[in-house]
């Protein structure tokens, strides 16, 4: 009666460690497996859009004006439009977003003031995009008297893009160790001095790979144009900062929208031109750091 | 007499640093000035609304005809809309998410990592139209083969893919709560004999608690302001249902259908989409406020 709970004991610690050792694997397999799951629907994606819309793709498809009939339908106004806006979109942005990273990260220090701005900039990076729109649509179209502009469109994606180009800013300029201001400061060097001809020199690529990527996000933008003027028929390219224009991603999401299966492949070769458009703003971006580390190393 | 022209430039620097502080400073102002600009518009308008709808129709209301000969305007069933969509799309992101980070930050070698991550990234920069494109003509045809009843437009496709849209978000941020969890924690587990799993199930997940709920919570608000999936592959009835095979509205493909279309401004038609703007604003804004309040609550803990 006695040896019985010990020859039953002897047993289940052994199992029970096995047991614990075939959960841990399994879990770790269903890890894995999810985390494979997310990257084979990406496959997916890309094998779809590739497999509907390498067929359309050709130069006339590029050059051509949106038609009525899918098989002579192009992008070009379109494609215009979107480098058009970007463009207008960094001019407007860049500027604002740099000083106010370097206000932040250099003066700001930790005044009431700067973290009030500093939270704000983390909550404003969380709006969601259509919100600019509506924004946009409010004060640059209709208070502002813009009509719907390019400029109207650039504006409403660079206050888009101001927390994201601010952020990314930030953390270029927190890279640049302390020692080299404390430097310029020992030689008599004013604060604008040092932060003009040190900081923002070694800061340099990394400032500007994160203004690529911040201006490559709002390329694919779509709502927040829908919303504040964007044209859906564009049947010329904008020529000024006042001309009505359409862009890349509005004119897929207007042959996506359309019963016809032909202009679903207009679609899907337009998602190629635009996701070329990214890959080679993000190509640009990671060459131009790289050529910078190699300099600064050398 | 020597000291006059070495003054001189000595001060005029002085009030040069002073402006370029001062302009430095206008442009961090900026920020607040778009967040009361945001406010300002989105108020304007809908008071505007308010005079004309009362705020308990719309707010309690079951029909929304904004466009119809006898309008009403109770937002209800576009608030079902956004509610059904992000559900799914949680439903994906949430344990997909957490799992994943659980891998990369407890299991996966520096070198897998450092492949798989960025991969995983690439799903967040994919922007949001082609995603609307894989939804309606891949994802709904597919599934369309498993729930033959299922309608072309319907909330399960676009939430499907807006959560594995949502994804790296869930992913990096929990992982990065999950990495800030002190070491000693694992090993106190593993010195008293547990795998790795119960580490990190038992340990490191409810240690980084606030800060995977502040990932969680932020996944909620980008879902509820997701637009053009939605727009693209959910349809544009608005109905109040929680049924995931029939065409829905949400709040933000409502604000798209009338942007495209030709209503005239100053109409109550065109202030509806400032009038759920408002309640788009105010919900993510909320939702956001908790999460950065959350990660400052974990940030705290492990200082």
């Amino acid at each position: 009666m006695s040896t019985a709970p010990f020859a039953i004991g002897a047993d289940p610690p052994a199992r029970r460690l096995a047991w614990r050792r075939f959960a841990d694997v399994a879990f770790q397999v269903v890890a894995l497996v999810v985390l494979l799951v997310a990257l084979a629907s990406l496959a997916a994606l890309i094998w779809d859009i590739v497999a509907d819309g390498a067929g359309r793709l050709s130069l006339d498809f590029i050059t051509s004006f949106p038609s009525r009939r899918a098989s002579q339908a192009g992008i070009w106004p379109a494609l215009i439009g979107s480098v058009f806006i970007i463009l207008v979109t960094a001019v407007l942005a860049v500027p604002v977003g740099v000083a106010a990273a370097i206000y932040l990260e250099e003066y700001g220090g930790r005044s009431l003031g700067a973290r009030l701005i500093e939270l704000n900039i983390t909550n404003l990076a969380a709006v969601p995009s259509i919100i600019y729109g509506l924004l946009g649509l409010g004060l640059f179209v209709r208070m502002l008297g813009m009509g719907r502009s390019v400029l109207a469109g650039a504006s409403t994606l660079a206050l888009l893009v101001l927390p994201v180009v601010i952020l990314s800013t930030r953390e270029a300029l927190r890279a640049v160790p302390g020692s080299l201001r404390e430097g310029s400061y020992a030689l008599g060097a004013t604060k604008w001095q040092t932060i003009w001809h040190q900081v923002l020199p070694v800061a340099f690529p990394g400032i500007l790979t994160g203004l690529i990527l911040a201006l490559s996000r709002a390329i694919g933008e779509t709502a927040p144009l829908i919303i504040a003027g964007a044209v859906t028929f564009a049947t010329f390219a904008p020529d000024s900062i006042w001309s009505p224009f359409t862009v890349l991603p509005i004119q897929i999401f207007n042959w996506v929208s359309r019963p016809q299966v032909d202009f679903h492949a207009n679609a899907a070769a337009g998602i190629l031109v635009l996701v070329l458009l990214l890959l080679s703003m993000n190509g640009v971006a990671i060459w131009l750091r790289d050529r910078h580390t190699k300099k600064g190393a050398a | 007499m020597s000291q006059g022209p070495a003054r001189e430039p000595r001060r005029r620097g002085k009030r040069f640093e002073f402006i370029i502080e001062w302009a430095l400073f206008l442009s961090a102002l900026l920020s607040i000035g778009t967040t009361i600009g945001i406010i300002v518009v989105l108020t304007i308008e809908t008071v505007a609304f308010l005079r004309q709808v009362p705020i308990v129709e719309f707010l309690t209301g079951t029909e929304w005809t904004p466009l119809f000969s006898v309008p009403h305007f109770g937002v209800l069933p576009l608030v079902a809309g956004t509610t059904l969509v992000s559900l799914i799309a949680m439903l994906v992101a949430l344990p997909m998410g957490l799992l994943s980070a659980i891998y990369l930050s407890e299991y996966a070698s520096d070198g897998v990592r450092r492949v798989l991550k960025p991969v995983l990234e690439l799903l967040a920069g994919v922007p949001t139209v082609v995603y609307g494109y894989f939804a309606l003509l891949f994802v709904t045809p597919l599934l369309q083969r498993f729930i033959p009843a299922l309608s072309g437009f319907n909330a399960l496709s676009p939430g499907i893919v807006m959560g594995i849209m949502i994804l790296p978000l869930v992913s990096s941020l929990a992982e990065d709560a999950m990495r800030g969890v002190p070491r000693g924690l694992r090993e106190g587990s593993y010195a008293l004999g547990a795998t790795k799993m119960q580490t990190s199930l038992r340990v490191v997940v409810p240690a980084a608690f606030s800060g995977i709920t502040a990932a969680f919570i932020l996944a909620v608000s980008r879902a509820v302001g997701e637009t053009m999936i939605v727009a693209i592959a959910a349809g544009q009835q608005p109905r109040l249902t929680f049924d995931p095979t029939v065409p829905v509205e949400t709040m933000t493909a409502y604000i798209v259908q009338i942007s495209l279309g030709d209503t005239p401004q100053g109409t109550i038609e065109y202030r509806t989409i400032f009038a759920v703007g408002m309640l788009l604003f105010i919900g993510t804004f909320g939702l956001n406020l908790v999460s950065a309040w959350l990660r400052e609550r974990f940030r705290e803990e492990y200082a």
